[in-house]
């Protein structure tokens, strides 16, 4: 289970779609061309919308927006920025998932995109550190904002951050108490200008298979015990 | 150490290459006594399985011996000598708890390219594309192992390398096709494909209780096989029609399990399967799926319709209207490998069976470019061979 919702990049739109709409598109133009009248450069015309969201995911800005979701949970997501929900059974016990998580120096481990995140003591504030390609790194520091055990985290990045970013996540027994249901939320809210374009680097242009890869790892850690490997050899030897 | 890497279509060779080494701490390194070509290494040969890379190095059906453990692989020591399932499964997540091994969750590193075309994805498996995890394969010199503690199954001494190495995919992959007939004392069972899953579902098919085996190919060695050492009644499917003489065999009835030893790319001379050669050979469709249909008209109603057989992608033409208007059961999959191989290796060790009698080739690991070739022309009445990858021929 993946959503996107974003009012920035409407990735509403799957791979397939995708390729539904660039096939669609195709076709159209090869019908509305192989017709020497003049209806038929209406179906040619009709194919570029069609094949413009194929190729970059939106809608032209002419055919209007997609209506925001009455999803309660894009409350979150505020009106800006990227939100992410995703989810993944872990074959564990609820208290050992939730006690995992709640060491959030754990998050590195499985989240692809940070480096560290340091926790001050009980205070529920701690430090993020992001790296993206090459030696971009962003840091800022963030808030506890909802704890209840075995239940929910919920986190944000205090006001004035250079990430606005926040995220929950909510553990649900399942499997008469053999697994737990993981259920994310995290928004990224990169800020205007230079350093925008800084954060969208880090956290990547596909968001939610980013944090579907997070999740896999979650589960790999806690159930394999170790991040499955993969090297073939790239040299010949004399 | 020498392996055999995939370069493209037809294109196989034989390379040196640095040794694998310990990545993660549940893993062994096994040095290869014993390796063989599978039918469905064929299906990478000919170019339908996406996902392949130069250079990646083949081989999922592999034995040997443990020269090197991680720092938490336990149950195996080093001088073990043991047969490895082409499967791998991390043995913890639900699926390896139900027994779905070949379903493992946390073995393949690029399970997002499973997801994308199938919803979800299964395990890992050695030499078989990155879509498959891109797990380097064993027909090679030394292989590395990962979750070493869960799959590979020591072997006694007193068994052969040919006794034992097919417990790495193709005896328990005929098995597990039997044995998803849920044959019944009396059963009539229908084998397509007298390759070696085909021959180790006939015999298993008796193992578990079959009255009559019923044989389809065309290779005259193969049904000879079939009927010698399986014991299966055989037809020759370009000698006659198959219907007819099945139906002719089972007073009219119909065979209670039929088995797809063949998947996708079988061979026909029916209107149907020249349609799929067309559609394949234009990229309009990406698997042929003649046997797999014959098997569906042919089995009795009620019946159990197994596929061992590999497929793919999507199937054209497939005849889902008989299978519900005969209530058929249809079970397929990947092998559970790790269900089978401790049981099958006490059948072997009680005489019940010797996987041995298939192999028809024996070679160095050097001649494996010209012996893909051999097989998958079926050249030579190659049903099966064998490399020693430390007996080096050139």
């Amino acid at each position: 289970m993946s959503h996107v919702i974003s009012r920035k990049l409407d990735p509403s739109l799957s791979d397939i779609e995708s390729w539904t709409a660039i096939g669609g598109a195709a076709a159209l133009l090869l019908l509305g061309l192989s017709r020497r009248r003049i209806q038929a450069l209406g179906l040619a015309a009709f194919a570029a919308p069609l094949m413009y969201r194929g190729v970059t995911g939106e809608w032209p800005e002419f055919l209007g927006r997609h209506l925001p979701s009455d999803d309660p949970r894009e409350a979150l997501s505020g009106d800006r920025g990227m939100h992410v929900l995703e989810a993944a059974q872990v074959n564990k016990p609820l208290a050992e998932v939730y006690r995992y998580w709640r060491r959030l120096e754990n998050l590195p481990r499985f989240m692809a995109h940070l480096d560290s995140v340091t926790q001050h003591g009980d205070t529920g504030l701690s430090h993020w550190v992001a790296r993206g390609p090459g030696t971009l790194r962003v840091e800022w520091d963030a808030q506890i904002i909802n704890d209840v055990e075995n239940q929910v985290i919920g986190w944000e990045s205090l006001p004035g951050s250079d990430v606005i970013t926040a995220g929950s996540v909510n553990f649900d027994s399942a499997r008469n108490g053999r697994a737990t249901n993981i259920t994310l939320h995290m928004r990224f809210e990169p800020p205007a200008g230079r350093a925008g374009e800084l954060v969208a680097a880090v956290f990547g242009r596909r968001p939610a298979q980013d944090v579907r890869e997070d999740l896999r790892r979650l589960k790999q850690l806690l159930e394999a015990g170790e991040l499955p490997q993969v090297v073939q050899p790239s040299e010949v030897m004399a | 150490m020498r392996a055999v890497r995939y370069y493209g279509k037809e294109d196989v060779r034989v390379e040196t290459v640095p040794d694998p080494e310990i990545l993660n701490p549940h893993d062994a390194i096994v040095k290869v006594t014993a390796t063989a070509i599978c039918g469905s290494d064929l299906h990478i040969y000919d170019g339908y399985i996406p996902t392949m890379e130069q250079g990646d190095i083949l081989g999922h059906e592999f034995m040997g011996e443990v020269v090197e453990v991680g720092r938490e692989t336990t149950r195996l020591k080093v001088g073990d000598r043991v047969v490895v399932p082409f499967t791998i499964a991390c043995g913890q997540c639900f699926f390896c708890k139900e027994g779905l091994w070949s379903l493992c969750d946390n073995s393949n590193p690029n399970a997002w390219m499973l997801e994308k075309l199938y919803g979800y994805s299964g395990s890992a498996l050695f030499g078989y594309s990155h879509m498959y995890g891109g797990y380097p394969g064993g027909q090679a010199q030394f292989v590395r192992v990962p979750f070493a503690d869960v799959g590979p199954l020591k072997v006694p001494d007193s068994l052969s390398d040919e006794q034992v190495l097919f417990l790495s995919d193709i005896f328990p992959t005929g098995y597990m096709a039997a044995e998803n007939c849920n044959i019944k004392p009396g059963d009539t069972i229908a084998v397509w494909g007298c390759g070696p899953v085909g021959q180790f579902a006939i015999k298993s098919a008796y193992l578990l209780g079959a009255e009559r085996v019923i044989a389809i190919d065309r290779f005259p060695e193969r049904l000879a096989l079939a009927a010698s050492e399986g014991k299966a009644e055989i037809i020759d499917y370009t000698a006659t029609d198959v219907y007819d003489e099945i139906r002719a065999k089972t007073g009219g009835q119909g065979p209670d399990g039929c088995i797809d030893a063949v998947g996708l790319e079988a061979h026909g001379t029916t209107l149907d399967a020249w349609y799929d050669r067309v559609k394949t050979s234009m990229y309009l469709a990406t698997d042929r799926s003649h046997a797999l249909r014959e098997a569906i008209g042919v089995c009795r109603k009620g019946g159990t319709v197994s596929i061992p057989g590999v497929y793919g992608g999507w199937l054209d033409k497939f005849p889902l209207g008989p299978a519900f208007g005969k209530g058929l059961t249809l079970k397929m999959g990947q092998t559970h490998m790790h269900r089978y191989l401790a049981p099958l290796l006490e059948r072997v060790e009680r005489g019940e069976i010797d996987p041995s009698f298939i192999i028809t080739h024996r070679v160095g690991l050097d001649e494996a470019p010209a012996m893909y070739r051999t097989f998958r022309d079926k050249q030579d009445s190659c049903i099966k061979v064998v490399m020693r990858p430390q007996e080096m021929t050139s």
